[in-house]
């Protein structure tokens, strides 16, 4: 085991009254790392991204980040220790344009008062100048610039999808997690979105997590996967364990009578 | 300051001048420039919601509670404690902001109609407990106040309010509060601190009502906690100003606010109709023009110079000049 992974969770149980939506997780992830969760529904997969990005409180358990305890922190603070997120119901600033979305995403990275704001001097054009710079850059990385001042409500389904990854990357993210990017997408979409993915880990150094429910997407992208059923991690490992797992099979099968 | 600066300053200075010069020719009589002071403060009022209510999200119906804090406040250390105006005014001012905050940190959790209720509920508690302060006047309102506000000073602080609310808008943290309007976990989850934000618009929003207010008692040199005055009824008024112009339009606000102000005047020979016809003209431009007078847009020079060009782009086609965007 590397003595110093990206993500730790140790133990994290999460309860919903009487419901047990996760129960008992433990994994890490190392840097560089493209890692898929996999789960039948209402396995606790998106409850995990919740509760990693502080929007659900953990009942019980750790979870250490870079260093950091994100165990029951704002959610606006676990996005400034570096996670940052997609949603599996896309949730764009619907009525602001594309670049107007990720410059509210820039809110990080721009930096002056109140003040600073309501007179507007020299250094306000200066950071707005750097972020509406940033933003620009991501847009071209997604392949989104020709879309740069439509509404985002108006883009086709498939780069709306794009336009919430790059949202997401421009509060520069050390974990990305992607809630079932590839939902709704056409074939030439996925296609496109699988070398997205690819460049963002192998040439910005982002480390990703991802849920998915395309096997074939998840057996040819991710080198790790996780297995959720009922709330528990009932398997982990290479694309082939996964595949000749019997649990796994039984998940999502159902087991033999 | 660029040339577009120069001339926005040029025109306000110049509706100033023409407001002074009709005063001295006999044209404006001193009760049609007291209407002039009062779309003034409206628009205040107006644009100061609308931060709250059309950019923010955050539905409040209690702003003239804010109001009647600056009003009151404000008086009572002019006429009590021989404050100089201003001075009374901007305390007035951070009086109803630090009210604001008091208010908004509890109520602020709420959402939709539940705020709206508690904010409606806060601002009857914030004229009941003027209404039972003897130092105040009571229930026979507030008397003797000196009328420092004039035309020209209610003009001034118009225009700053506008103008810091819109850059306030256009900065980093105005954008803050419309992610929260737009999607509050969306916005969380980049960084945004969404319930420091919700409570710095709602703070700044009663600073610049409270402002208005302190405006308001020392230009009628009388204030009473009537609900029309500082109570719900005002809030509504408040409110049609900001739905009527648009929500999240600093220019729709202060259209409606000039509109609203000057149509009962303007309606003034209907006699008793009056407040007849005022609703129907309120619901035809709700029919018609069902997210406001602007929407969500707003009027700047960069509006008007792509109309322009539009406009004349076709004369320039022909002559096969190229339009520039300078």
């Amino acid at each position: 085991m590397d003595p110093n992974p990206l993500l730790s969770v140790s133990n994290l149980s999460v309860n919903f009254g009487g419901l047990r939506a996760l129960s008992n997780i433990n994994l890490t992830i190392k840097h560089g790392d493209l890692v898929g969760l996999i789960g039948p529904n209402g396995a606790g997969k998106t409850t995990f991204f919740n509760t990693l990005t502080g929007l659900c409180k953990p009942s019980t358990g750790q979870i250490m980040f870079a260093g950091f305890d994100l165990t029951n922190k704002a959610a606006s603070y676990i996005s400034r220790q570096g996670i940052a997120r997609t949603f599996q119901n896309i949730r764009l600033f619907k009525s602001l344009t594309v670049l107007e979305n990720l410059m509210v995403a820039c809110h990080q990275n721009i930096n002056y008062s109140f003040l600073t704001g309501v007179l507007k001097s020299k250094k306000y054009r200066l950071e707005e100048e750097a972020g509406l710079e940033e933003a620009k850059r991501i847009l071209e990385i997604v392949g989104l610039s020709h879309h740069a001042h439509e509404l985002s409500v108006n883009l086709p389904y498939g780069d709306q999808r794009k336009l919430e990854i790059a949202r997401a990357l421009v509060t520069k993210p050390k974990l990305l997690l992607l809630d079932e990017p590839a939902a709704g997408m056409n074939p030439a979409e996925t296609q496109e979105l699988l070398s997205l993915i690819r460049y963002l880990r192998s040439d910005l150094g982002i480390t990703i997590l991802l849920i998915e429910h395309d096997m074939n997407l998840v057996m040819n992208l991710c080198e790790h996967i996780f297995v959720l059923d009922y709330g528990m991690l009932i398997a982990e490992g290479t694309a082939a364990e996964i595949r000749s797992n019997e649990q796994v099979i039984q998940a999502y099968l159902g087991a033999d009578v | 300051m660029g040339k577009r600066n120069l001339i926005s300053v040029g025109i306000l200075a110049g509706i100033y001048l023409i407001v002074q010069l009709l005063v001295s020719r006999g044209v404006l009589l001193a009760y049609d420039l007291q209407i002039l002071g009062l779309v003034c403060i409206n628009i205040m009022l107006a644009v100061s919601l609308n931060l709250i209510n059309g950019f923010t999200g955050q539905f409040s119906i209690g702003h003239a509670g804010f109001f009647g804090i600056g009003a009151y406040a404000s008086a009572y250390l002019t006429v009590v404690h021989d404050m100089p105006f201003l001075l009374a005014l901007i305390i007035g001012g951070l009086f109803a902001a630090l009210i604001g905050i008091c208010i908004g940190l509890p109520t602020l959790r709420l959402e939709g109609d539940y705020l709206a209720i508690a904010t409606l509920g806060f601002g009857e508690i914030i004229r009941v407990v003027i209404l039972n302060i003897p130092a105040v006047g009571g229930a026979r309102g507030f008397s003797g106040i000196s009328r420092s506000t004039t035309f020209g000073t209610a003009y001034v602080f118009m225009i700053l309010t506008v103008i810091i609310l819109k850059n306030f808008i256009s900065s980093k943290h105005g954008r803050a509060c419309i992610a929260i309007r737009e999607d509050e976990l969306a916005s969380e989850t980049l960084g945004i601190n969404t319930t420091f934000y919700k409570v710095a618009a709602f703070t700044i929003g009663a600073f610049f009502a409270g402002l208005a207010g302190g405006l308001y008692s020392h230009f009628m040199g009388y204030i009473n906690p009537a609900a029309n005055q500082i109570g719900f009824m005002k809030s509504i008024d408040i409110l049609i100003m900001v739905v009527l112009g648009g929500l999240g339009s600093i220019t729709g606000s202060i259209a409606a606010a000039i509109f609203l102000t000057l149509i009962p005047e303007f309606l003034r020979s209907l006699a008793e109709y009056r407040m007849v016809v005022y609703p129907i003209i309120l619901i035809l431009i709700m029919l018609f023009r069902p997210s406001g007078l602007l929407g969500g847009k707003e009027l700047s020079w960069d509006v008007l110079s792509s109309f322009y060009r539009r406009v004349t782009g076709k004369a320039q086609k022909q002559q096969g000049v190229s339009t520039n965007g300078s």
